[in-house]
């Protein structure tokens, strides 16, 4: 049998085109013959994949048929995730504006080196410039320092405690009350002439005496001490004033002396009626001649006109008290009175150089 | 974003039963309903409108064998099935392409369907050995083979249109045609 004629009965055969007796020789023929058999199979798989395939093609046109009715460009615009919009400027226009950036960068670049601000030495001009002015102004400022530490004015921080103290010696050495000085980190004192750094030489808590020194360098010292210390106890209705700085000015204050007892019966202390303020505390009182007779005290709260002083005769041992290794050598205490005979007035300007103001920080 | 579609959609057995019924209708209804659907997935991963037909129809092919073979389980659902033969078909695409990021934004529920995809890869590169087979024939074994073995025409048909003065001479040409065919797409890798 040919090939080509083989063929077509296994065409035959698997159509369905034989009849049940041809059908039955034939498959019994395939039993027989592997080679034949094999044929059927190869035969059939290839028709099979033949018709797949044509049946694909009818298909997918079919398919493209279908799509061709639907409005794809539309419904993308539907499904799409639309990203923010300036994510979507940037994608629709960054060459535009990768280029505006561009030219303006340029711009900016040209405009700089075109007018000089490019030009590294006009900065630095500008710079000398300033670093002359603030030369100048540092000049300025130093010269005035100078000028004012030659007229002995000093600027200071707003002082803690004020009050009032005054010479005992010609060199620098100042009595004041101890309450004030009591916690000092540092004193300053002021007088007419000028402000000058003190040190606590000495004190005794017990009767509210402190002494102090100038130890200023700009110190140069004061003339010799106008008036005396009074040992011996002053007299009830005597004349007494004070001179001191209960303000940035000095004051006086006249009264009598009403007891030689304090508070109490404290026999430290003298009892006045001249007025008294706070800043008062420390300065001199003084009697009708010219005589230290006590340091003025605190005033005592609610008693109207009722002040107190300690007498001299405390600051007197209070000074015999002072260490020897305190001293360069002993206190040498005016013993000639100028004040005598003179008028309160006149006694007031010979000795108001020897009040001070005492500053404590 | 998960956009919901509001067409309206044939219930799943109204499309299996249609395709077994070979009703057009039901491939229509069908493509038309989920193609919006694969078309987000598609254009929302580096694709464009003409990928998504091209994967979609694919799917839609897997799909329509599937239930032709009677493989098809109603108890899963045919969007779900759709989307993921779409997904997997467009995962391999990109990977191809290597334009896969390693993420693909996804839009819904998916299934493992390796199985189907590959046997459809298979079929189409048969397929396309075929084609190519069929187009290296020539005229007039091209249309002859066609007529006969797809077409289901018969020989005396064949005979008349291709003017054969008599049904043998036709037969042997279809043979040596057919011969030729299965030595072409043979030889093909």
């Amino acid at each position: 049998m040919r090939d080509e004629q083989l063929l077509e009965v296994i065409e035959r055969y698997l159509n369905g085109e034989m009849n049940a007796d041809e059908r039955k020789v034939f498959e019994q023929f395939r039993i027989e013959n592997a080679e034949v058999d094999q044929r059927v199979i190869e035969h059939q798989q290839f028709t099979g994949m033949l018709k797949q395939y044509g049946e694909r093609v009818q298909l997918e046109n079919r398919l493209n048929a279908i799509h061709q009715e639907i409005d794809v460009h539309a419904l993308t615009e539907e499904v799409i995730i639309h990203p923010s919009w300036i994510v979507q400027l940037w994608r629709d226009h960054h060459s535009k504006i990768s280029v505006a950036a561009s030219i303006a960068i340029f711009a900016i670049l040209a405009t700089l080196f075109v007018t000089g601000k490019m030009d590294n030495n006009h900065g630095l001009e500008e710079l000398k410039g300033e670093v002359h002015k603030l030369g100048n102004t540092t000049n300025t400022l130093s010269k005035k320092v100078d000028a004012a530490l030659k007229n002995g004015a000093r600027v200071l921080p707003q002082d803690k405690y004020r009050g009032t103290g005054f010479a005992i010696t010609p060199n620098g050495m100042i009595v004041t009350a101890y309450h004030l000085i009591e916690r000092a980190d540092s004193v300053y004192v002021q007088n007419g002439t000028g402000v000058f750094k003190a040190k606590v030489l000495y004190s005794e808590p017990r009767h509210d005496i402190a002494i102090l020194k100038i130890t200023d360098t700009t110190f140069t010292g004061l003339g010799a001490i106008p008036y005396t210390f009074k040992r011996a106890e002053g007299d009830i209705a005597e004349t007494v004033y004070t001179y001191g700085y209960p303000q940035d000015s000095p004051r006086y204050g006249r009264g009598e002396l009403t007891s030689t007892n304090g508070l109490n019966g404290d026999t430290l202390d003298y009892e006045i009626s001249v007025p008294i303020n706070p800043g008062n505390s420390g300065g001199p009182l003084l009697d009708g001649k010219g005589n230290v007779i006590g340091i003025v005290k605190a005033r005592e709260n609610g008693l109207e006109g009722v002040n107190f002083a300690l007498k001299s005769s405390y600051l007197l041992n209070a000074i015999q008290n002072i260490p020897a290794d305190s001293l360069t050598k002993k206190p040498v205490l005016n013993t000639k009175n100028t004040l005598t005979g003179l008028s309160t007035v006149q006694q007031i300007k010979k000795l108001k150089n020897y009040v001070f103001m005492v500053k404590v920080y | 974003m998960n956009k919901e579609f509001k067409t309206s959609t044939p219930t799943d057995s109204e499309i299996v039963f249609g395709i077994l019924n070979n009703s057009e209708s039901a491939i229509k209804r069908l493509y038309v309903a989920y193609f919006p659907m694969v078309l987000q997935l598609i254009i929302n991963n580096n694709g464009t409108a003409d990928d998504a037909k091209d994967i979609y129809q694919e799917a839609i092919i897997v799909l329509y064998n599937k239930i032709k073979k009677g493989d098809f389980e109603l108890n899963s659902k045919l969007k779900t099935f759709l989307y993921s033969v779409c997904r997997r078909l467009w995962l391999k695409r990109l990977s191809q392409m290597n334009r896969y990021g390693g993420d693909l934004h996804d839009f819904q529920e998916y299934s493992p369907v390796e199985d189907e995809v590959e046997d459809q890869a298979e079929r189409n590169m048969q397929f396309s050995k075929m084609q190519s087979a069929l187009g290296m024939l020539g005229e007039p074994c091209k249309t002859i083979i066609e007529d006969f073995y797809i077409h289901n025409r018969s020989m005396q048909d064949i005979c008349e249109s291709f003017g054969y003065t008599n049904a043998d001479n036709a037969k042997t040409q279809k043979y040596k045609c057919l011969q030729r065919l299965k030595k072409l797409f043979f030889q093909q890798k």
